[in-house]
């Protein structure tokens, strides 16, 4: 899939994803001649389509976790997996979720909630942090390049 | 057209969708890269005891392989192959992937049973509109993931039980080009040759190799007399395999004390395991 801006000639590039959390997707594209930006915006059933075969439009900026289709949409018993991929230390730490950042949570669609959650569990239990709060997820979005979660 | 279109277009596709769906199909063949022989089990018909085969030959196989048996029940939908098997999850998850649980025989297994509350049908967490444009996509990606992204390491045999039909047939053989094969169950009855034929005729047009014929419930085994009697009228194993000329690999008479769970030991199992894996079979 590739965006031209005609009046330059010249490819858009990717700019931002974003999931607005009602099962719709949106993803903005810029010339980078004109400067000129355009958003292509899927409905429910073409964001639905594009999940179901596990690709990532404007390109992964995550390794693709293991089992990562089924997971994140199979609606599944809730021991199925036993998660052995966190990284083990004699005292794990188990960060706690505030209420503003599981209110955030919240607004990411249900098929990919698990893995952005996990995404970052991850990351505050490698940097120790004990809670989670709206400011911890946007350094970790900033960090790891997680636009538009 | 006053418009440069996507070929004209050269320079990178930043999304590289299609390259993102190659990976997926790479990152199977590489999981799959230690496996000696992937064959699929497969029936046109659905109740004519697939699943029980599968299991009986993965038990059978168990025994008499030294490299390692693993099976992917494929039955999203009505998976049995883990029960037969007497395997239970959790799933463990690692780094390395999905590792499948082990049945008490060694058997390596991976199946949507571990993944779904007991009694639950398959359902997916999502938008429930245009549930048929998306559904068929979805379950391919499982099945996809069920053989790229769980831990198989090296296996003599991976059996994969496909559920009734041909389509799926076709979808596994996409995803493994380098699938051994597929072996057709069928039951002796007109009904059921009928329908085998299709779908070995359908694996035929998708170039997958026809391994053979296995006809379960040939008779009915007396408990008292031990004499074999006719269960179904019809000859449709030794049909099938003359239409397509292939091996009729076993004839599995239906026995009441083995209904509930595949045999500990069947020569007639055992011969199909042995003819499949000749160059591996050391336990006699």
């Amino acid at each position: 899939m590739k965006f031209l801006c005609i009046d330059c000639d010249a490819q858009m590039t990717f700019s931002e994803r974003a999931i607005p959390g009602d099962g719709t997707f949106a993803a903005s594209f810029s010339c980078p001649s004109c400067g000129r930006r355009v958003a292509m915006l899927a409905n429910e059933m073409e964001t639905q389509l594009v999940g179901a075969l596990g690709v990532k439009i404007g390109g992964r900026t995550l390794e693709e976790q293991p089992m990562e289709l089924v997971r994140t949409t199979l609606d599944g018993r809730a021991d199925a997996f036993v998660d052995e991929a966190l990284p083990r230390t004699s005292a794990p730490v188990r960060p706690q979720w505030s209420a503003d950042a599981l209110e955030r949570l919240s607004r990411v669609p249900g098929f990919v909630r698990g893995m952005v959650k996990r995404i970052y569990t991850d990351y505050a239990v490698e940097r120790g942090i004990a809670e989670i709060s709206p400011d911890v997820m946007d350094r970790a979005r900033t960090e790891l390049g997680l636009e538009g979660m | 057209m006053s418009f440069r279109t996507y070929h004209q277009v050269t320079e990178p596709d930043r999304s590289r969708l299609g390259e993102q769906v190659g990976l997926q199909r790479a990152r199977v063949t590489a999981r799959l890269a230690g496996v000696k022989r992937t064959i699929a089990v497969m029936s046109g018909k659905g109740g004519v005891g697939k699943s029980y085969v599968t299991s009986s030959l993965a038990l059978a196989a168990a025994r008499s392989l030294a490299g390692g048996v693993g099976v992917v029940d494929a039955d999203l939908k009505s998976p049995t192959v883990a029960r037969l098997l007497d395997t239970r999850g959790p799933v463990r998850v690692s780094e390395d992937g999905v590792h499948p649980p082990v049945s008490p025989h060694g058997v390596r297994v991976m199946s949507t049973a571990f993944l779904l509350d007991d009694g639950a049908p398959l359902a997916w967490r999502e938008h429930p509109g245009e549930r048929f444009v998306w559904r068929g996509v979805l379950e391919t990606g499982a099945l996809r993931e069920f053989l790229s992204d769980v831990v198989w390491g090296t296996l003599d045999l991976l059996l994969v039980d496909l559920p009734p039909g041909a389509d799926k047939l076709s979808d596994l053989a996409e995803l493994i080009p380098q699938l051994t094969g597929a072996i057709a169950v069928t039951i002796p009855s007109d009904e059921s040759h009928a329908s085998v034929q299709r779908s070995m005729q359908a694996a035929r047009h998708q170039g997958v190799s026809l391994l053979g014929v296995i006809e379960n419930m040939s008779g009915y085994e007396c408990d008292g007399c031990a004499q074999t009697r006719p269960l179904f009228s019809g000859d449709a194993g030794a049909a099938l395999a003359r239409e397509f000329d292939v091996p009729l690999l076993a004839r599995i008479p239906f026995r009441s004390a083995s209904a509930a769970a595949p045999r500990a030991r069947d020569d007639a199992i055992e011969g199909v395991v042995a003819a499949l894996c000749p160059s591996d079979v050391v336990i006699a």
